[in-house]
């Protein structure tokens, strides 16, 4: 330990090796890439569960899933596998942890042995959720485990196995929130002011807040439901005295901000490269910041917009139609500015930014629909139909996806030091990009015709859609084999890569740096003018 | 277009009802093979919605989409790096930054507008409702009581091997709710306190509601003259393992149809009350949990 105190004044990186550099990892690229991996590792997990119900869905009957039972536990996992643990570690843990140091010219985060926590308090917390698959029955409930199906509908242990994952991995963001927080508050660069901060600071350090506020909440209503299930509790149980809307809103009350938590990164890496690659400076930066700020606090107080046939009154279906119709602008903001900073630029369409556009396109998509579903009047058709489903993955399997993707190519250089496939690259954006729309696309029609979300089989006359949408997932997982080839083989040919591939566009710190980035960088901070 | 088929309804439906509903409906509310769009609406709430979202939302979405798809493409072209390899530097446009807030929020505003007056139509009936009836969800099947005529029955889905001829998969059930034509129903939708959350819904009506374990919730519909058929919808909130298998089916028919139909279902229905089946489940189910 003793020689690891005086690394930096021999300038000297010390690079513990092997076990003890990635199981004992204090550092926050060590940890972003471990959080990548993991990513990556659970989005297959996660993806073959989708391309498992596809299969189910793709003609009427039961094909695989003869008892349905199972199809609602693949529900259950794809949705909290894909939230949890693909899309979050992906964006806040992964190129959080990357970058959000090197972007505001800080050495490491501002706690890095609790960074290690962050990070590993998910390998276990994944394991509890795969376990619940395999003791007990599974938990059949969907993502939102609505009492009480989730308190006496549904096997007890595997519930109660589900309910400790989330504890951790919701104690996991919680610490992850308060480092990035910290760091950003206090190991800003001399010069580096909140308003000069890259966009993609801010989109982490709102999401940061977000996780904070609304965590606590979900940890507290999943006690609730522990302890319902298995202590005789009746907080959400009508015989007892409960009741069962109380979980609905404790639980949007979280999980609408965790969809915001989802997406803000993705904002923020997205207002990176379009920057990049129109050789330009994002167009409104204050407005664009802020927007995410607005975005952020309203996402707090439309909560009930998911809830809206479980029998509220008028005034609170009011409020919540207005409140959520509310968002549209700040994510208007956010579009227009993404356009304008375009405008006038020198555009060229390397792999980023073609995930970067993509995602501008389907984000849109996904936003119209938001906008029609925010209507509670016409909720009352759509609400828990096939149109919820194309719209959320509009904005999650493509919005936020897209994003870590863009990311992904756009600092893969600067984290292994190695040039992917740009033909390679290319061709697994269109391949996801048409995929995708494949999927979902056609499910906006299956929900206007009344199909219902969650049904392991379905009526006849919705076999036409599903089977075209299971083809685009099958084509979406092909590009998702490709796109792990693309990775391997960038580390198989070993073509180097300089200290700023993306050229004169590319202004934000982690480019002056080397690729890959020394073990510690900034042994002298960088004053930002 | 319907009017045939409504005088053939009743023609036929003389003979051919029973207590489980209209032999021979003509059926209105399904979807169709590779349909884009709503059921037909069958009410005027689904008539409103269907306004609000074909006549309003879809093209507004549509315009605002497409909007924003040439100004990006038109932006990608002009400023590709071979047409345009300087950039400028500009970051600031006071003029379109105020106006790309506002433009949309009136935009929203007026979608709001429409929206609460929706909301309000469909939460306040015109007048008071007629006939009341209540759904209650059971795992995995609906129990409809009539509470104006003091009759309950159970509704089941009908397994793939007993349909017959003409009876939709996943759709048909043992028993329909029987309601007339033009008249304001009151639907009440809870489930059995021991249950779980379902949600009895016919997308032709535009009628959705979650059926919660110690809640009552109320809406109203009324289907439209020329109207009368059979009209299909599924549970709408997951429910557990049998969640596909719980259909719900209303027949709509005349006035005189629904009198001559109470009398039957009076009769078959006759004894089997709510209250004490549901005290008997609730005591066994809290003996097992014991």
């Amino acid at each position: 330990m003793s020689h690891e105190a005086t690394a930096d004044a021999h300038h000297d990186d010390h690079t513990p090796k092997g076990f003890r550099r990635w199981m004992f990892s204090t550092n926050h690229k060590d940890i972003g890439t471990l959080y990548l991996i993991f990513a990556i590792a659970a989005g297959l997990v996660g993806g073959g569960m989708s391309i498992l119900m596809r299969m189910e869905l793709q003609s009427p009957g039961l094909q695989f899933f003869t008892d349905p039972h199972l199809f609602n536990v693949m529900i259950t996992g794809h949705g909290l596998v894909m939230v949890f643990f693909m899309v979050m570690p992906a964006l806040i843990g992964g190129f959080g942890n990357w970058f959000l140091p090197i972007m505001i010219g800080a050495p490491d985060m501002a706690f890095p042995r609790m960074n290690n926590v962050s990070f590993w308090l998910m390998p276990p917390a994944l394991l509890l959720l795969v376990s619940s698959i395999f003791i007990g029955d599974g938990v059949g409930t969907g993502w939102t485990a609505y009492a009480p199906l989730s308190t006496t509908g549904t096997d007890s242990l595997s519930m109660t196995l589900a309910i400790f994952s989330l504890h951790l991995a919701g104690t996991s963001s919680i610490l992850g929130a308060i480092n990035f927080i910290t760091t950003i508050l206090n190991m800003r660069a001399p010069g580096m002011t909140l308003h000069k901060m890259p966009l993609f600071v801010w989109s982490v350090l709102v999401t940061a807040f977000l996780l904070l506020l609304a965590m606590p909440v979900f940890a507290g209503a999943l006690t609730m439901l522990l302890t319902d299930s298995n202590f005789g509790t009746s907080f959400f149980s009508a015989e007892g005295g409960g009741d069962p809307v109380l979980y609905q809103h404790l639980f949007w009350f979280f999980g609408h901000p965790e969809v915001y938590i989802l997406i803000l990164p993705g904002f923020g890496i997205v207002s990176e490269i379009i920057s990049t690659f129109s050789k330009k400076p994002i167009f409104g930066y204050l407005g664009m910041a802020y927007a995410m700020v607005a975005i952020g606090v309203v996402g707090f107080v439309v909560w009930a917009h998911h809830m809206y046939t479980v029998g509220m009154t008028l005034d609170s279906q009011i409020y919540f139609t207005a409140a959520t119709l509310v968002i549209a602008v700040p994510t208007g903001i956010k579009i227009f500015s993404w356009i304008a900073t375009m405008w006038g630029g020198s555009l060229t369409f390397k792999t980023p930014m073609l995930f970067a556009l993509g995602m501008i396109v389907l984000f849109t998509m996904g936003g119209v629909t938001g906008v029609v579903l925010a209507n509670g009047g016409v909720d009352q058709t759509m609400h828990d139909t096939y149109y919820v489903v194309a719209h959320f993955h509009y904005t999650m399997s493509m919005g936020a996806m897209f994003s870590i993707f863009a990311g992904f190519y756009y600092w893969f250089g600067k984290m292994s030091g190695y040039q992917y496939n740009e033909t390679l690259g290319k061709l697994h954006f269109w391949i996801v990009f048409i995929g995708v729309n494949l999927i979902f696309l056609p499910q906006h029609f299956l929900g206007l015709a009344g199909m219902p979300r969650r049904i392991v089989d379905y009526p006849d006359a919705y076999a036409g859609w599903n089977e075209l949408s299971s083809y685009g997932a099958y084509l979406s997982f092909f590009g998702a084999i490709l796109f792990i080839f693309i990775i391997v083989q960038a580390f198989i040919v070993k073509k180097k890569v300089g200290n700023n591939q993306w050229g004169e566009g590319a202004t934000t710190l982690e480019w002056t740096l080397t690729s890959p980035p020394p073990f510690h960088q900034f042994n002298e901070l960088p004053h930002i003018k | 277009m319907r009017r045939n088929n409504r005088v053939a309804a009743i023609l036929t439906g003389m003979a051919s009802i029973g207590a489980s509903g209209i032999a021979h409906a003509d059926t209105i509310g399904i979807a169709k093979p590779y349909q884009y769009g709503f059921q037909p609406s069958a009410t005027e709430i689904m008539e409103q919605t269907e306004f609000m979202h074909n006549d309003f939302l879809l093209p507004l979405t549509i315009v605002i989409f497409v909007f924003v798809l040439i100004l990006l493409g038109y932006t990608m072209f002009r400023f590709r790096e071979s047409a345009h390899p300087e950039p400028r530097r500009f970051t600031h446009n006071a003029f379109i930054e105020v106006l790309w807030t506002l433009v949309p929020t009136v935009i929203v505003a007026i979608v709001a507008i429409l929206g609460v007056k929706q909301l309000q139509f469909q939460d306040t009936p015109p007048s008071e409702p007629e006939i009341t009836i209540k759904a209650i969800g059971h795992q995995w099947y609906w129990e409809y009581e009539y509470v104006d005529d003091d009759f309950v029955f159970d509704s089941l889905m009908i397994e793939e091997e007993d349909l017959t001829e003409g009876q939709p998969r996943l759709l048909s059930t043992d028993a329909h709710i029987v309601l007339p034509v033009n008249t304001i129903v009151r639907l009440l939708v809870t489930a059995s306190p021991i249950d779980v959350i379902h949600a009895w819904t016919i997308p032709a009506f535009g009628v959705k509601v979650d059926a919660i374990p110690g809640r009552l919730n109320e809406r109203w519909f009324r289907v439209m003259p020329g109207f009368e058929g059979r009209y299909h919808g599924q549970c709408s909130e997951l429910c557990g393992a049998r969640h596909s298998y719980m259909p719900i089916v209303v027949d709509i028919v005349s006035k005189e149809e629904y009198q001559a139909w109470l009398v039957t279902a009076k009769a078959e229905y006759a004894g089997l009350e709510a209250p004490t089946a549901t005290i008997a489940a609730l005591t066994v189910s809290s003996e097992l949990s014991n």
